[in-house]
C-alpha cells in the first residue's frame, strides 16, 4: 500500500512570542514493513532545523525560530510504501536490548488495578496473553478521537474508562511489563477509510517484544495487530519520548493549535 | 551502649594520644570549657553573618538553619592521605571509564560483570545518553566520595556521589572560621591548604570546555534557585569561582548554542556547572513540566556546543546497587585491584542475600539503592520494633530496591558537645576534579559528625554537622605552641 501523509500543525498566538523552540520526531524510517519513498519538513519561519539521531534511533529535528511570530505552521509531508507483516517489526533501528524496555517510564506505571488487570490475563503464553490483553482493552475502553484532547497517564485513563491512542498504548505497555514483557511505545499514522469512522490524527500504539518472535505491534485502540494502514514513525519508552512535537515559547501568550492531517491510500484515489 | 571498641581519631583504642594530634590534646587540655563554649558559640555568629544555611526537607518549623560546627579538628596524616589520594584517583577514573562504557559499546555487559537489568532499569540511567561522548570522556567532573574508617590505616567508600555532590563550602568555610578563631593552633601545625579548590575546581570546568570555545571558555552555575537545599552553596561557589550564578530562565537556546543574558546582550556560554538534577534541566527532554531547565539545552549538549558538569546520566555511576560491583568495576576497567574497599554489601536482589537481610534486620543498615541524604534507611540496631517491622514491609514488596550492610565499626573523634568534650562519629568526603588534564584531589575534605551519641548517622539532613579536616605531615611539631 503507497500511503501519502500531510501533516499540518498550526500555531497562532493572541500576543506572538519572542521566539519558539520545538523539537520534531517526525520522520519515519524504514524497516520490513515500511519503505519512505519521500519526506520533507517544512517550517514556515525563517530558522536553521537541525538534524539528529536520539537515543532510541529515532530522526529527530530541532529548530529555534526568532519572532515576534503571531503564526507558526509546521508541516510534514510524504509517501511511504507499507508491507502486511502481520504487525511483526524487523529490521527497525535498534539502539538496545529489549531488556531496556522493562523499564518504568512516567506515562506508563502500573497501578494496583492495572497490576490485577496484568495478572487476570489468560493465556498459555505471553503471546497470547498480550492478545488477550489487547481485546480487552478494546472492549473496554471508549477510543476518544478527539484530537484536541491530551495524554494522561496509563492508570489515570484506564480508571476514566476512555483512552486516546496514546493512553491506549501507555495502559498496554504499563500491563505489559508488569507481565516481564518488554514493551514501548510508537507514534505513527494510519490510513483509514472514510467510513471507518475514525478521525485522522497522529496514532500511537504498542510494540511487545516475544523471544523467537522479535517486537510484534499491538493496537489496542483498534484492536488488532497493526496492518499496512499504519506508518511508523518513532518510538520510545513512552509518549514523551516519541511525541511528534515537544517545544517552549519565550513570551507570547495565547496559543491556539489546530492540527490538519490528511493520510490517503495514494494507490487507489 | 554496644561493646564494640570504636577507633577514635584523637586516641586509637584508648591507650595513648596519637602523635598527630599531640597539639590539639594539649590545646584541650589548657582551654577551659567555657572557653571552647565562647568560640563555639562565635563560630555560629560567623557562620550566621555569611548566612550559611542549610534547608532540611519536611521539617516543620524552620525551612534554613546552621548545620552545627565543631570547634575540634579532624586530622588526617600526610600519609594515610596519600594512600586514600591514590585510591581517590583510580575510583573515579573508573567511575568515568564505567560511563563511557556504559553509554558506548556496553563491553561490561557483555563481559558479563553486571547483571544488565541493573543498568536497563536503572531509573538513574539515561537512554538518551546512550550512543553519546562527552568532552574528554570526563562525566564526573566533580565526585563526594564518602569515606569512613574503621581502624589504623583502614578506610573503606561508603558511597559515590556522581550527580551533583554537595559540601565543598563547609569545608571552606570551616577552615575560615577556624582560622581566625583558633590561629595558635594552626601554628601548631603545617597543614595543607584547601583555599585553592575554587582555582582547582575553575581550572577543571574551563578545560572541559567544547572546541568550539574561542577564547577563554564562559562558565555559569546553573541553580535551581533560592529554595534549594544547598542554594547558599550555589552563590557561595559562584563568587569563589568569579561565575555568573544563573537560574533556567537566564539561559537560552538558540540554533543549539546557549546564551546568558547579559546588561550588554546576549553571551554565548561553554561550560554549565549545574546544580540541577537531570530530570530537571530540559523540558524537551525531559520531565516536561519542569520550569528550572532551559528548553533545547539537550539539544545543544549533544551537538558539542556545550558542556554540562557533571555530565548527565552520572547517577547510574553512584547508584548503591552499582556500588556493591565498584570493586569488580575498578578492576574491569583498570585491570588492577580496588586500592579502597567497599564495604560489605548485602544485594537483595539476589535471593540469598535477601534472606540473610531479612533475618538480621536488627543487626544491619539497610537503604533504597536510589535514596540519598539519608533518607528511607534502616538503622537496625537503634530502629525499634515496630520501625523494622514496617521497614521489613517495604523492604518484602520489592526486595531489589534495597542493600544492606553491616553497622560498621565507624571511628570517632572528640567533639565540644553540650559543656564538655565527648567522641561522636564521623565519616569524611574528600572532592575528587576531573577534568582534560587528570584527576586532582584538594588535600582535605568535609568530616561529617553525627552530634548525638552513638549515632552513626552523619547526614546534614539528619542532623549532622560538620569538623575542618586537616591533612598534616607526619612528624608535626608541636613544640612551638
Amino acid at each position: 500500500m503507497r500511503i501519502r501523509i500531510q501533516y499540518e500543525t498550526v500555531y497562532t498566538y493572541a500576543t506572538p512570542p519572542r521566539s519558539v523552540i520545538q523539537v520534531l520526531r517526525m520522520t519515519p524510517r524504514n524497516h520490513e514493513g515500511q519503505h519512505v519513498i519521500d519526506w520533507r519538513l517544512d517550517i514556515d519561519a525563517n530558522c536553521i532545523l537541525k538534524a539528529s539521531e536520539d537515543g532510541f534511533g529515532n530522526l529527530v529535528h530541532t529548530f529555534t525560530a526568532m519572532g515576534p511570530i503571531p503564526q507558526l505552521i509546521v508541516s510534514a509531508e510524504g509517501e511511504v510504501e507499507t508491507f502486511d507483516t502481520s504487525g511483526f517489526v524487523r529490521n527497525a533501528i535498534e539502539r538496545f536490548p529489549p531488556e531496556l524496555y522493562l523499564r518504568q517510564s512516567p506515562l506508563a506505571i502500573a497501578d494496583e488495578r492495572l497490576k490485577a488487570l496484568a495478572t487476570s490475563m489468560e493465556g498459555d503464553s505471553d503471546h497470547a496473553r498480550l492478545h488477550a490483553l489487547l481485546d480487552t482493552l478494546h472492549e473496554k475502553l471508549d477510543f476518544d478521537t478527539d484530537p484536541t484532547h491530551g495524554v494522561t497517564t496509563a492508570a489515570r485513563a484506564y480508571a476514566a474508562g476512555a483512552a486516546v491512542a496514546a493512553d491506549f498504548a501507555h495502559i498496554f505497555i504499563a500491563c505489559a511489563r508488569e507481565m516481564n514483557v518488554p514493551a514501548r511505545f510508537v507514534s505513527g499514522h494510519i490510513a483509514l477509510p472514510e467510513d471507518s469512522g475514525v478521525r485522522h490524527a497522529a496514532h500511537a500504539w504498542a510494540e511487545a517484544y516475544i523471544p523467537d518472535y522479535g517486537w510484534i505491534g499491538f493496537d489496542p485502540a483498534l484492536g488488532k495487530c497493526p496492518e499496512e494502514s499504519h506508518v511508523r514513525v518513532a518510538c520510545a519508552l513512552d509518549h514523551l519520548g516519541a511525541a511528534p512535537v515537544r517545544g517552549a515559547q519565550t513570551g507570547g501568550d495565547g496559543e491556539a493549535l489546530d492540527v490538519r492531517i490528511n493520510v490517503v491510500d495514494s494507490q487507489n484515489q | 551502649m554496644s561493646k564494640t571498641r570504636f577507633f577514635d581519631e584523637m586516641n586509637g583504642y584508648g591507650e595513648t594520644t596519637r602523635a598527630l594530634y599531640a597539639g590539639v590534646a594539649d590545646w584541650l587540655k589548657k582551654t577551659p570549657a567555657d572557653i571552647l563554649a565562647t568560640r563555639r558559640a562565635q563560630a555560629e555568629l560567623m557562620f550566621r553573618r555569611i548566612g550559611i544555611t542549610f534547608a532540611v526537607y519536611g521539617g516543620n518549623d524552620d525551612t534554613e538553619r546552621l548545620i552545627p560546627f565543631d570547634i575540634i579538628p579532624r586530622i588526617v596524616s600526610q600519609s594515610e592521605w596519600s594512600a586514600l589520594e591514590i585510591g581517590l584517583v583510580q575510583r573515579v577514573n573508573a567511575l568515568n571509564m564505567f560511563l563511557s562504557d556504559i553509554y558506548g559499546a556496553r563491553e561490561i555487559l557483555k563481559a558479563g560483570v553486571l547483571p544488565p537489568d541493573i543498568i536497563y532499569r536503572n531509573a538513574y540511567f539515561r537512554p538518551e545518553m546512550a550512543g553519546r561522548r562527552v568532552p574528554h570522556d570526563v562525566w564526573v567532573h566533580i565526585a563526594g566520595i564518602d569515606l569512613v574508617r574503621t581502624g589504623e590505616g583502614e578506610f573503606f567508600v561508603l558511597e559515590d556521589n556522581a550527580r551533583t555532590p554537595s559540601g565543598v563550602s563547609y569545608m571552606l568555610e570551616n577552615r575560615e572560621v577556624m582560622m581566625r578563631l583558633m590561629p595558635d593552633l594552626f601554628s601548631a601545625y603545617r597543614i595543607a591548604p584547601v583555599d585553592n579548590y575554587a582555582d582547582a575546581l575553575l581550572a577543571a570546568l574551563r578545560s572541559v570546555a567544547p572546541t568550539a570555545a574561542r577564547g577563554e571558555p564562559t562558565v555559569v552555575l546553573l541553580t535551581p534557585g533560592q529554595y534549594n537545599s544547598a542554594y547558599y552553596e550555589h552563590s557561595f561557589l559562584a563568587d569563589r569561582l568569579g561565575i555568573e550564578l544563573v537560574e533556567g530562565h537566564d539561559l537560552s537556546v538558540r540554533e543549539e548554542v546557549v546564551y546568558m543574558k547579559t546588561t550588554q546582550g546576549p553571551k554565548r556560554v561553554d561550560v554549565i556547572y549545574r546544580r540541577v538534577d537531570d530530570d530537571w534541566i530540559d523540558p524537551l527532554s525531559f520531565n516536561p513540566d519542569s520550569a528550572l531547565g532551559v528548553p533545547g539545552l539537550m539539544n545543544a549538549y549533544y551537538a558539542g556546543n556545550v558542556t554540562i558538569t557533571n555530565a548527565v546520566g552520572t547517577g547510574v555511576a553512584d547508584d548503591k546497587a552499582i556500588y556493591s560491583y565498584m570493586p569488580e568495576i575498578v578492576k574491569f576497567y583498570t585491570g588492577q585491584e580496588a586500592k579502597l574497599g567497599n564495604v560489605q554489601t548485602w544485594r537483595c536482589r539476589e535471593p540469598d542475600a535477601y534472606k540473610y537481610v531479612r533475618e538480621h534486620l536488627d543487626e544491619l543498615v539497610v537503604k533504597e539503592v536510589n535514596g540519598s541524604g539519608g533518607y528511607g534507611m534502616l538503622v537496625g540496631p537503634h530502629a525499634t520494633r515496630a520501625d523494622i517491622d514496617e521497614f521489613a514491609k517495604r523492604l518484602d514488596a520489592d526486595p531489589a530496591n534495597y542493600i544492606a550492610q553491616p553497622t560498621l565499626a565507624l571511628s570517632t573523634c572528640p567533639a565540644f558537645v553540650d559543656d564538655s568534650i565527648a567522641p561522636r562519629h564521623v565519616d569524611l568526603r574528600p572532592f575528587v576534579l576531573t577534568g582534560a588534564n587528570g584527576v586532582h584531589v584538594v588535600p582535605g575534605g568535609l568530616t561529617r559528625v553525627a552530634m548525638r551519641a552513638g549515632s552513626l548517622v552523619v547526614n546534614s539532613s539528619q542532623g549532622g554537622g560538620t569538623k575542618d579536616t586537616w591533612i598534616i605531615e607526619d612528624t608535626n611539631s608541636n613544640e612551638g605552641a
